[in-house]
């Protein structure tokens, strides 16, 4: 078992009267496949925004790597690795697919505005390397042959399929996907679930999904956590959580039957 | 290869307005007034193009930037050249470029300023304010003594020539152009598309929205100095809100965000408007009416054709 | 004190002018989310029309009854015109990107004042006196001076504002209003007729800067075709300050800002006066986005 790479602790957040999240404390592991789920409105999309910088937490403390995250910018986070996609997708979609990528590769730059103005060898080579990076990338989710089509002309799940390519040029060591199989048929959920996993094992990095597929959920995840109401109600292996009575409760709205 | 393509272009380019200019003076000065003022017009277009368009920040004081570093650059050459005792050559050919640097600079400075609001501020609100600065600087400027006032200034030497309007607009037209074909480049595009995406992808997008107003209002800031020793006279009335939109028109015509579109709609409009003169009263009613009509039929800009770019109606 | 008191009221009568105006801005940006850019030139149109009710139709001047017939006739037309403004210009826009909108809107704003500048289609560029619509005297009240002309501008604005307040919060079309600004896709759900609706409160807000034309022009008795674009921008000023959306912040932000102007025009500061407005937007804008009375929307990430 290797350390937390994320770790939340008592993280709370109201918005005005309203208590949205309350004291969750959570982690992801290196290298991990997590899940977090919850009926509608239970917070888990906060918690995303919690985690990117979005919104600040009123109380508790989030760190990554070790590191506390409180009061870092969104893009600041990125950059310390951790990357995510949106619930109701958002790309460039002026951009090409291309573009998409390339201009996430930004954050591992050496030049910025003055080098684009001088053009300098240095530039120019890394300008190649980064084009030959952005077309591997897209190769391996064969999205090559569309690289030059404006983004918002792609299929829905190939705009899905995008928009974790994107992340994944930010080179993350966590990936965040929010509902990525929303919207998606059996088969292409199925497509999505290997498509997880084999995100994991050629990247090497730890993913947290907030999904309410519960079988796209179960099928993946290795450890799950449960929101409801914006408390954590539980936390375990797909089986576990399963099991639960109180997850059982949240997801049915009353009370388990008892037996009698 | 270096260098680029791009920069022999610009080194190209700039040499042809040098050899151009040495033979200026035998050219119709109607002629050449129209022409100079057409180059102005590129310059203004072309990094209003850097702000509205490409970044998305929809401003409407480019005006206001304009006139700093046209009574900037005026102040330089009416007040502190004569004190040096420079010769006509040094004057024309290192001071006044230095002059427009430094209205350029102040302008950028004043770019800061407006920028820093345009980060919390979106579409119409920011387009409000950007107007509120363009008018705050004209009654400002109406109030200074120093400047004239509402009299304005007059007995500006008349150094702007050929190479330096036509160079200037090279060199703006060059930078906004490599500004935005690199990586680090795509992010403008990017911050217009979707700012919380952008920052999302480890964007820094209030620095692209500053760097955007910085390197717009320096542009803006030479042509004015350019526009102030074209014509030898400034009056703070002449930066008001209506020159503020005749540059955002060339822009939208040019379609917002192009290149070449935007260079070509700042020297067809500049002709335009001149040749449009003669009907006087009805010149701005034809203006406006062409805007209204290219909204409601064209929004995406007149000089954009489906084969130029897939991507079309940024909006 | 006494100077003090007369500032207040010169400043009172100028903002509920403001008040008037900010009130059509705010209102259509309710209902359609963009800045009505040619909101200032019906409010110029609305003062001519006053001034063409005696130049061409010789109605009395120096009379109520002749002031308050050019004030309601100021109203009419500049609802009419508000309308057309809107099916002709702004309703082929629906859905289009806020920035489409807007620059229709500011050609539309060129529009009428080019028109109305050119000496031969419209009234010329030059400035004309003001014919006096409403019998004007000076009261003194102590040491106070109050001319029936601002007693005039005070009593419309209360009536017009009350008759609004019925209109919005009484009234059928009124509640379709408020629906409408609160989600417009639910309200063409619940039946209601959104295009009827943007109709009406254009002609609402019209007939609003129509009477405050006419009323600026009563207090400042000279009139050009450029004249609304400063009481415009100032009105606009106010509906953001008040929060954009909300009616009675309008009001209240077109109040605040006549008394800034006013008590700033008695100091040395005087010439800056206009410069002012603009300085509390960005203050606005930067520490209090949504206006004194709005309320801040979270963008949904």
């Amino acid at each position: 078992m290797s350390d937390p790479l994320l770790e939340l602790s008592g993280v709370t957040i109201r918005f005005g009267g309203l208590t949205a999240v309350s004291s969750v404390d959570a982690d992801v592991r290196e290298g991990e496949l997590a899940g977090l789920i919850g009926p509608n409105g239970a917070g888990k999309t906060t918690v995303f925004n919690m985690i990117t910088g979005v919104y600040q937490p009123t109380e508790g403390a989030i760190s990554f790597g070790g590191q506390p995250t409180a009061g870092l910018k969104p893009y600041r986070i990125t950059e310390l690795g951790i990357a995510r996609t949106f619930q109701n997708i958002r790309l460039f979609p002026s951009l090409t697919v291309f573009d998409n990528v390339r201009v996430a590769f930004h954050l591992h730059l050496d030049h910025d505005s003055v080098h684009s103005l001088t053009r300098g060898p240095k530039f120019q080579a890394e300008e190649v390397q980064l084009r030959e990076r952005t077309r591997e990338l897209l190769s391996i989710f064969r999205l090559e042959r569309v690289q030059d089509e404006p983004a918002k002309s792609l299929s829905y799940g190939d705009q899905r399929r995008l928009e974790i390519i994107r992340a994944l040029a930010t080179r993350p060591k966590l990936l965040l996907l929010d509902e990525p199989a929303a919207g998606m048929n059996p088969t292409e959920k199925d497509e999505l679930m290997k498509l997880i996993r084999f995100i994991r094992d050629r990247f090497g990095l730890a993913i947290l999904l907030v999904e309410h597929d519960m079988k796209v959920v179960m099928g993946i995840c290795e450890r799950i956590h449960v929101l409801e109401y914006g408390r954590k109600i539980a936390e375990g292996t797909p089986s576990g959580i399963r099991g639960d009575p109180k997850v059982i409760a949240a997801y049915l709205g009353e009370e388990p039957v008892k037996e009698s | 290869m270096f260098p680029p393509r791009s920069q022999r272009i610009l080194l190209a380019v700039l040499a042809a307005s040098a050899l151009l200019s040495a033979v200026s003076g035998r050219l119709n000065p109607y002629f050449l007034d129209v022409a100079l003022g057409a180059g102005i017009s590129v310059v203004l277009a072309s990094s209003l193009n850097l702000i509205n368009g490409f970044t998305g920040q929809f401003s409407l004081g480019h005006a206001g930037f304009m006139a700093v570093g046209a009574y900037a650059s005026a102040m330089l050459t009416t007040t502190l050249a004569p004190r040096l005792g420079l010769s006509a050559n040094l004057l024309q050919w290192v001071f006044f470029p230095l002059s427009l640097v430094a209205g350029g600079l102040l302008a950028a400075l004043a770019g800061v300023a407006v920028g820093a609001p345009s980060l919390r501020l979106k579409g119409d609100y920011l387009a409000i304010v950007t107007l509120g600065f363009g008018e705050i600087i004209k009654v400002v400027l109406q109030n200074v003594d120093a400047v004239g006032a509402s009299r304005g200034l007059t007995g500006i030497p008349s150094h702007t020539n050929f190479f330096w309007v036509f160079g200037s607009a090279a060199v703006t037209v060059y930078v906004v152009w490599a500004l935005l074909n690199s990586t680090y480049g795509r992010g403008f595009l990017a911050v217009a598309d979707d700012e919380v995406a952008a920052e999302a992808m480890g964007l820094n997008t209030t620095g692209y929205k500053i760097t955007a107003f910085v390197v717009g209002a320096f542009f803006a800031g030479v042509a004015g100095g350019l526009y102030a020793h074209l014509k030898g006279y400034l009056n703070p009335g002449g930066f008001s809100f209506d020159k503020s939109i005749e540059i955002v028109v060339m822009v939208i015509l040019g379609g917002m965000g192009r290149h070449s579109g935007v260079v070509v709609a700042a020297l067809l409009l500049t002709v335009l408007t001149e040749s449009l003169r003669q009907t006087g009263a009805f010149r701005m009613i034809v203006y406006s009416v062409l805007l209204i009509v290219l909204m409601l039929t064209r929004p995406q800009g007149l000089f954009v054709w489906p084969l130029w770019s897939k991507k079309e109606g940024r909006p | 004190m006494t100077e003090f008191l007369q500032q207040v009221l010169n400043g009172v009568s100028l903002g509920a002018i403001y008040a008037l105006i900010a009130l059509g801005y705010t209102m259509v940006y309710g209902v359609l989310r963009f800045i009505n850019f040619a909101h200032s030139d019906v409010f110029m149109l609305g003062a001519f029309v006053g001034w063409a009710t005696v130049e061409r139709l010789h109605l009395p001047t120096r009379s109520f009854g002749g002031g308050l017939a050019a004030l309601a006739l100021a109203m009419v037309v500049c609802a009419i015109l508000g309308v057309v403004i809107e099916k002709l210009a702004y309703k082929p826009l629906r859905n289009r990107s806020t920035l489409t909108v807007l620059i229709t809107a500011i050609g539309v704003s060129l529009l009428i004042q080019n028109v109305s500048q050119n000496p031969t289609i419209g009234f010329g560029p030059n400035p004309r006196a003001y014919p006096e619509l409403f019998p004007a005297r000076q009261i003194h009240l102590g040491g106070l001076t109050v001319s029936t002309n601002q007693i005039v501008v005070l009593a419309v604005t209360v009536v017009l504002l009350a008759v609004l307040h019925w209109i919005v919060h009484r009234t059928r079309t009124g509640t379709a209003m408020r629906a409408l600004s609160f989600n417009a896709t639910a309200a063409s759900l619940v039946g209601i007729n959104n295009d009827r609706i943007i109709s009406f409160t254009f002609a609402l807000g019209s007939a609003l800067a129509g009477a405050g034309g006419v009323l600026y022009a009563t207090l400042y008795p000279s009139i050009d075709p450029l004249m609304g674009t400063l009481p415009g921008l100032k009105a606009f000023v106010a509906a953001v300050l008040g929060g954009i959306g909300n009616l009675p912040g309008a009001a209240l932000g077109g109040l605040l800002i006549g008394l800034v102007e006013t008590f700033v025009s008695g100091t040395r500061l005087s010439t800056f006066r206009d410069a002012i407005a603009f300085a509390i937007l960005i203050a606005i804008l930067l520490f209090r986005p949504a206006g004194l009375l709005g309320k801040l929307k979270v963008e949904k990430v």
